[in-house]
């Protein structure tokens, strides 16, 4: 049996009926990714002793009666969650050597579901990229074709999940971080609405954008774990209240009826015609499914990209200036006087597009800019909200690509930053609106994954979930693996 | 009545211009957005924890208790509270200041207008405006001394609440900023919101003061003094930055806008840190934190708890008790003094007036010199009602009484304890003193001759005489009565 195919509710089935022990699984896991880790670079810091530990306390809750839905599956965390005594990297040097003495709410919750944890997943230096190759330990390949990105930010994540070295992993998404690498790679990945998972514990790129979520490779997989990390948490101010439903057990909803919109303006433009004919395949098997098919229009859309790239680097900018040499994190050598351990320990510790967004950010906050781009680019993120609200009224959810190419070749535009983060043109409205959206596979373009991007209202995360599921019902795109990992 | 300064070089008239803004510690248990202790005196870093170090991925929770404390404030000034205030973020360097910005209030704070009477020397009232005041976190301290080349951070005062009360420039004088200031302090500690230690910084000011001539509209340029932490030094830092900066600007130079620091020790401001170099605080909303909501009924519940103000207060003890505007107004400058007035009132049955002078004389003499609050007074309301009693019906005279009190603060006893131990019960037997000022006039023939001859001043002489022999203790008046009509023959 090949357990690195199996998905989460068959893999809970196995350890339920003692078919294999969460020990055995955890094995596999262990040696699938030690195996691959090599080439691929998808994890950080591999914890084989933890998963160990972590299985064996699995098996005795499991034999004890006590296990929940998640016991004893393995995942793999991406290392902006801090888990107590274990590194927390965040990509960067800067955070090199740091051990956090805490675990982050979602690591607790996953903990406290009785999952294996593998590692920490190799990421952009802290989030912020779209390829994975700001990475100061090193850049991760695409398993589908390992002279390619996986996408990024959680480019780790992806790759792992891809290359089945872990049945699941966590991801973050600001701008796309889940959605981009996901479709990249051929996996699922919901980021769900702001306020729906807790912050608490996942370091921040930008405050107001930053979603925690999971990706694997089938909605199913995604509603077994989102429901394990979602619900209110009192020490993240901006976690919000609502109960969190069983959203494994809706996924039978079905589509009949359901009104989907297809964006206008992420289907003109410059898409590429093999893109959105899979886009349009895709609608079919939802038109076949009884469902409505809707166009909906959100003129704004195009300003979504120059406005985040005002409002993340603002906030970034803040939230990194905690990384200052004194408490935590990385110290230049000798510092003569308190300027020179400020400039050296941060010259040192970032990287060039750590430093890019801090600039970015800081200038736009300055004294004279603040109106002319921080005030105006929130003015515009009002407007995007509203527009999407608006299309909410004619669409119960709304569809386009997850990124306008497959994975692009290692260094492509690396030295390029403004066509990088075009890569997200199709994410970042979600996030500047706040609002639940996921990718899930629907196709290769010349043996490449490409992403069905499916985006909800807020909190519609289960009408998310089930939408997605129907079309993995009557498709297989997710149960595709690249070859080499089969 | 305006207050000018007339230079003394020139004999130019200039006006003074003070804005103060307070930094009140607010009395919460816990950080404002932590949930660590805010107790003073603990070992250093004791009392930080995650949230206060900054560690990668912590989050700021607000404290509620913090919230009520703020808006207790705005509704005893009067002030508009806000239904939605923002909390935002005030970005800098600095080693005691571990997130690499301050949590503040900016744009919107949560009390905004109100106002402060303070009580003039000529008797009259002015009204000084209070801009706003908003919540936010205090910085950690830095150490640079016993440490050789490094510098030590201490974080227990990191993430404490503070209420940052900001003035409109109303005050004319270092006196009226002083008033200000004591009626802010004597407001924040009734409101049991701020324990009012200024050693400690619980309770602490900026002064921004600046002069113009005589007349003219446009304020002059302002240095804004720090570190001053008591009342008398914010009159001498004020009074220090005036000649200054008359002196400045009459030798032709120019005030520049900075921020100066006061040193007691020497008497002076020294400039801290100019415009030039002054910080960008890319101020912006803090994401972490949502809009602060305060509903309508939110400031129902705070306004029901309210205590009677001060000037409420003494509004009713000048209008129930007939004390004046400045007995009331010290009477009621804390809410320990003023309640220990009223239990001796209380337990006196009336005579508020009597009980007031001895509260603010005598007792307030006592504590003073034995360095005591009113909260330690070793002579308690009941005691010091029963001494007036004494005084009341004749028992002792107003000059024992004082004699009596001090033993009853020394010793612990009771007035009439005192009284009888010390044989200090007044004569009033008008016999007794008639038979005491015969043997008076009978051993001094000359002065009697004297007295009648037309030397009234010698009238004195029998008073001394005759007390003298009673040991002080016959009543003054009867005294007066029977010796006047004894020495009339």
């Amino acid at each position: 049996m090949s357990l690195h195919t199996l998905s989460v509710a068959e893999l809970a089935a196995g350890l339920r009926s003692k078919q294999f022990s969460a020990t055995e699984l955890a094995r596999h896991f262990i040696a699938r990714s030690e195996a691959h880790n090599g080439l691929l670079n998808g994890y950080i810091t591999l914890t084989p002793e933890r998963a160990l530990a972590d299985a064996a306390a699995a098996d005795a809750r499991l034999a004890s009666g006590q296990a929940g839905p998640l016991t004893g599956i393995p995942l793999a965390q991406k290392d902006i969650f801090c888990t107590d005594g274990i590194r927390t990297t965040c990509g960067s040097r800067m955070l090199k050597n740091f051990v956090s003495p805490y675990d982050a709410t979602v690591v607790e919750r996953l903990v406290a579901a009785g999952t294996v944890l593998l590692g920490k997943t190799n990421m952009d230096e802290f989030a912020m990229g779209s390829s994975n190759e700001t990475s100061h330990f090193g850049l991760v390949r695409n398993p589908w074709d390992t002279d390619r990105v996986p996408g990024g930010s959680s480019g780790g994540s992806a790759a792992v999940v891809s290359a089945r070295l872990a049945p699941v992993a966590t991801g973050t998404d600001t701008g796309g971080s889940i959605r981009q690498p996901a479709a990249l790679t051929g996996i699922s990945g919901i980021k769900p609405t702001y306020g729906r998972v807790s912050r608490y514990g996942m370091i921040a790129f930008a405050s107001s954008l930053d979603q925690a979520g999971i990706m694997a490779p089938s909605a199913e997989d995604c509603a077994l774990f989102l429901e394990a990390i979602a619900g209110f948490d009192p020490r993240d101010s901006t976690s919000v209240d609502v109960p969190v439903p069983a959203y494994s057990a809706e996924l039978g909803q079905s589509v009949k009826g359901l009104r989907i919109g297809v964006v206008r303006e992420f289907m003109e433009g410059g898409l590429d015609p093999a893109n959105a004919a899979l886009i349009r395949a895709a609608l079919q098997v939802y038109a076949d499914q009884g469902a409505e098919i809707v166009e909906v229009s959100c003129p704004n859309m195009g300003m979504s990209v120059p406005t985040y790239y005002v409002v993340a680097p603002a906030e970034c900018s803040s939230n990194l200036s905690r990384f200052d040499g004194v408490r935590f994190g990385h110290r230049c050598e000798n510092p003569k006087d308190l300027m020179d351990l400020y400039k050296r320990s941060r010259g040192e510790g970032f990287g060039a597009e750590v430093k890019r967004r801090i600039m970015t950010g800081a200038y736009v906050l300055s004294a004279g800019y603040y109106d002319a781009y921080y005030l105006k680019a929130q003015q515009v993120r009002q407007l995007i909200s509203r527009e999407f609200a608006a299309a909410f009224t004619q669409a119960d959810v709304l569809v386009g690509p997850t990124s306008p190419t497959p994975a692009f070749k290692i260094g492509d535009k690396v030295d390029d930053p403004i066509t990088m983060y075009l890569n997200d043109i199709y994410t970042i409205g979600a996030n500047l609106a706040g609002l639940p959206a996921m990718s899930i596979p629907c196709g290769l373009l010349d043996g490449l994954p490409l992403g069905l991007q499916l985006i909800g209202p807020h909190f519609a995360e289960s009408r998310l979930l089930s939408t997605a599921h129907a079309y993995q019902q009557a498709t297989d795109w997710h149960r595709r693996l690249p070859a080499a990992y089969a | 009545m305006a207050e000018y300064v007339k230079s003394t070089l020139t004999g130019r008239e200039w006006e003074v211009v003070i804005g103060l803004e307070i930094h009140a510690q607010l009395a919460t248990n816990s950080k404002i957005f932590s949930a660590s202790s805010t107790a003073y005196g603990a070992p250093p870093n004791s009392q930080a924890n995650l949230v206060d170090l900054g560690y990668p991925g912590v989050l700021p929770v607000l404290n509620g208790e913090a919230v009520r404390m703020a808006i207790r404030f705005g509704l005893a000034v009067g002030a508009a509270i806000a239904p939605r205030s923002v909390f935002a973020r005030k970005n800098y360097f600095y080693p005691d200041l571990p997130k690499g910005y301050q949590i503040s209030q900016y744009e919107l704070p949560v009390v905004q207008h109100g106002t402060m009477p303070i009580l003039l020397e000529d008797g009259s009232t002015k009204v000084i405006g209070i801009t706003r005041a908003h919540l936010e976190e205090d910085a950690g301290k830095s150490m640079h001394e016993g440490l050789g080349a490094f510098s030590g951070i201490d974080l227990n005062r990191a993430g404490t609440p503070l209420l940052e009360i900001v003035s409109e420039p109303d005050m004319r004088s270092a006196k009226e900023a002083v008033a200000y200031l004591k009626k802010i302090h004597t407001l924040v500690r009734y409101l049991e919101i701020c324990d009012g230690n200024m050693q400690e910084g619980s309770f602490r000011c900026d002064a921004n003061v600046s002069v113009r001539p005589v007349g003219q509209e446009k304020f002059g340029t302002r240095a804004e003094l720090k570190n001053i932490n008591s009342f008398r030094f914010v009159e001498k830092a004020i009074q220090y930055e005036i000649a200054r900066q008359i002196e400045l600007i009459e030798s032709g130079g120019k005030v520049v806008q900075e921020t100066r620091l006061y040193d007691s020790a020497r008497d002076e401001t020294r400039s801290m840190r100019s415009k030039e170099e002054a910080n960008d605080y890319r101020y912006f909303p803090d994401p972490d934190l949502l809009p602060l909501a305060i509903s309508e009924s939110d400031i129902a519940i705070v306004r029901s708890t309210l205590p009677e103000l001060p000037d409420e207060k003494a509004a009713r003890f000048c209008s129930d008790h007939g004390l004046s505007a400045y007995d009331a107004g010290v009477l009621t400058s804390s809410r320990e003094l003023a309640a220990y007035y009223e239990a001796v009132v209380a337990a006196a049955g009336g005579e508020p007036k009597l009980c007031a002078n001895w509260v603010m004389g005598e007792i307030a003499g006592l504590l003073n010199r034995d360095s005591l609050d009113i909260t330690a007074t070793k002579v308690n309301a009941t005691a010091l009602a029963g001494l007036l009693a004494r005084i009341s019906d004749a028992t002792v005279s107003n000059k024992l009484a004082k004699e009596v009190l001090l033993a009853m603060w020394d010793e612990g006893r009771s007035a009439d304890a005192v009284i009888e131990a010390k044989g200090l019960k007044q004569i009033t037997d008008t016999g007794a003193i008639e038979a005491i000022i015969r043997q008076v006039i009978d051993a001094n023939p000359e002065q009697v001759a004297g007295y009648r001859a037309g030397k009234d001043k010698l009238f004195g002489f029998f008073v001394g005489q005759a007390m003298k022999a009673t040991g002080g203790k016959a009543n003054p008046a009867q005294l007066n009565d029977i010796l006047k009509r004894l020495l009339a023959g």
